[in-house]
């Protein structure tokens, strides 16, 4: 009985101690890759082709961070993505709530219609229609044109008016019919007091927007070619070249991008798990 | 006086409930309705069109084809293994629902520091996917002594004394490595879902089941398990709309040589690169089908899960 006892307890505790073992192997899966980028982007040329990836570098030099800044446009695409994100957060705020309100408030079969044409669009491959889009973009005249983009990420964006709508479903609709009584007309019922109620759903659909554009790169490598038009993810994409790499510099344009992750990541933590797998999930119903 | 009277009914009617109702439906639905026109549904009725066509991209050779370019999807050796490189990932995903409901169990019992575990394994999801894509280059990289360093996993091996191995030239090999990131970036993902879906289980449940004297592996088979089913297949089918969704990591990694093309790697590339847009178009056509078919199969599970 005493033995019984005593083996249950040793197993619990092996099984305890396996747990750690088990999550610090998945730990360092994640960490290693990340963390040889970190290390190489100290690194001198020669020091980055003669020693181990894994080992430190010698001394915290950030010449590499300054190349990959100045020299590599990364400072132009972090001004074109700022500009992207900030219009395209604008048009899809402006786009999403007016249509959530539509569809929310004035229910009828029509708006049923509707709200179907927008969730069949969810359906569309995204990548294998810019086949066709491209042939629209183009005849738009905007090829190579930040507003290229703009319009694609405003464009049908159903997670955005999912989260929308779910908001104002908790806003009573007895709100608007006072204002009504009282002869305010709708837009102006909706701008002085539908809008200033849907600021929690506005951040967060600025939030899961600047992070997926920020993230995309097929949209910007396919419309925005040129160099005074790069964003992010194209220009630390053509920091690489099939002839000769300076990985040392690329690494640290890694890291660069990363950063503004990362400070968002802590800035927001209660809510970026959240907000991000609602904002996938949404996509997919 | 005749029109005078109109005008009236005419703000008249502008005021009303009605009025209102549809002025505000114009003014507001003008602009997201004409977004959804252009850049969704003009696109894709173009593509059904251009894909019994061909045609180039600016649309000034177009022949008339029928269904020659569906019959070349299906009968040349090249679009098919971008079919069968499908495969590699389904497979990848299925081994990360698994692996992250096992993750996720873990980091649900009782285990210190589990919110660090849990940033640490779901940052790789928020990640740029260019910085992924070009951590993981550097990765498999092989050494060629003159201006190439061994890449991380060479270096790894060689600290434990093993020959560093070229990973990204066979085609089995590459397509694993590929998987690899795609699931170094999504797990995070997966595990978040089953945590949260975990934690919704309630609590009465563990403390009934731990009166009846059930262990780990029957508290994660009969309660967890059961419990969390409609989760498990949303994961399934969001894993089976990725595999066939595959595009930028191996597009930056490997740009498909080596035999590591995915369906729409090869899609953009006879569009962009070949310039053969109805042949292009009738493979989007292909893809958007199996999502459509994907969906019902999901719509019809819901139902049956109500």
């Amino acid at each position: 009985m005493q033995t019984d006892r005593n083996g249950s307890v040793l197993k619990r505790h092996v099984l305890g101690f396996l747990k750690y073992i088990i999550i610090i192997i998945v730990m360092i899966t994640i960490i290693f890759p990340i963390y040889a980028a970190l290390a190489g982007s100290f690194k001198t040329d020669n020091e980055f082709l003669n020693s181990n990836v894994m080992l430190l570098p010698k001394s915290l030099r950030f010449q590499n961070y300054h190349k990959a800044l100045f020299d590599n446009s990364m400072l132009i695409g972090f001004k074109n993505t700022a500009v992207i994100i900030a219009f395209s957060c604008i048009g899809t705020v402006f786009t999403g709530s007016t249509t959530a309100f539509v569809l929310q408030r004035f229910k009828s079969s029509l708006g049923n219609y509707t709200k179907a044409l927008f969730a069949i669009a969810t359906l569309l491959p995204t990548i294998s229609m810019q086949v066709t889009i491209f042939h629209t973009i183009n005849s738009l005249g905007l090829i190579d044109s930040i507003f290229a983009p703009v319009l694609l990420y405003i464009g049908a964006d159903i997670v955005s008016i999912s989260i929308f709508m779910q908001y104002l479903n908790n806003i009573p609709v007895s709100l608007d019919e006072c204002a009504f009584v009282d002869g305010a007309s709708y837009p102006k019922i909706f701008v002085k007091i539908i809008l200033p109620q849907l600021k929690p759903a506005i951040n967060l659909v600025v939030i899961i927007k600047a992070i997926t554009i920020y993230n995309d790169f097929f949209v910007p490598a396919l419309y925005l070619r040129s160099n005074k038009n790069t964003v992010i993810s194209t220009a630390l994409y053509r920091m690489v070249s099939p002839y000769s790499t300076d990985w040392e510099v690329v690494c640290a344009g890694i890291i660069i991008c990363i950063i503004p992750t990362l400070i968002l990541f802590f800035a927001l933590k209660r809510y970026i798990y959240g907000s991000i797998i609602n904002a996938s999930i949404k996509e997919i119903f | 006086m005749s029109k005078l009277s109109k005008t009236k009914t005419f703000s008249q009617w502008m005021r009303s409930y009605k009025g209102q109702k549809i002025i505000t439906v114009a003014v507001f639905m003008l602009i997201p309705l004409a977004l959804l026109l252009t850049f969704t549904y003009i696109p894709a009725i173009n593509l059904t069109r251009y894909s019994v066509e061909i045609r180039n991209r600016y649309g000034n050779t177009v022949e008339f084809a029928g269904i020659d370019n569906f019959e070349s999807i299906f009968t040349r050796g090249e679009y098919m293994i971008a079919f069968a490189n499908t495969g590699f990932y389904l497979i990848g995903y299925f081994i990360q629902i698994i692996l992250s409901l096992f993750i996720a169990s873990i980091l649900c019992s009782k285990i210190k520091f589990s919110n660090f575990f849990k940033g640490v394994l779901f940052f790789p999801y928020m990640m740029n996917i260019v910085a992924v894509a070009l951590i993981f280059r550097l990765f498999f990289q092989k050494g060629n002594g003159i201006n190439n360093a061994e890449g991380t996993l060479n270096s790894i091996l060689i600290l434990f004394g093993q020959e560093p191995s070229n990973w990204l030239s066979t085609k089995i090999v590459v397509n694993i490595c590929l998987v690899f990131v795609s699931a170094w970036r999504n797990i995070g993902f997966f595990t978040i879902i089953f945590m949260a879906a975990i934690h919704s289980i309630s609590k009465s449940v563990y403390g009934a089941a731990a009166i009846d004297g059930v262990n780990r592996r029957q508290r994660l088979w009969y309660i967890i398990i059961p419990n969390i089913r409609p989760i498990i297949t949303l994961q399934i089918l969001l894993a089976i709309r990725g595999a066939f969704g595959v595009f930028n990591l191996p597009y930056i990694i490997t740009g498909g040589k080596y035999g590591s093309s995915t369906f729409i790697m090869k899609t953009i590339e006879t569009a962009f690169i070949f310039d053969k847009i109805g042949l292009a178009s009738a493979m989007a056509v292909v893809l958007l089908f199996i999502f459509v078919v994907i969906t019902l199969v999901q719509e019809s599970i819901s139902k049956e899960d109500k």
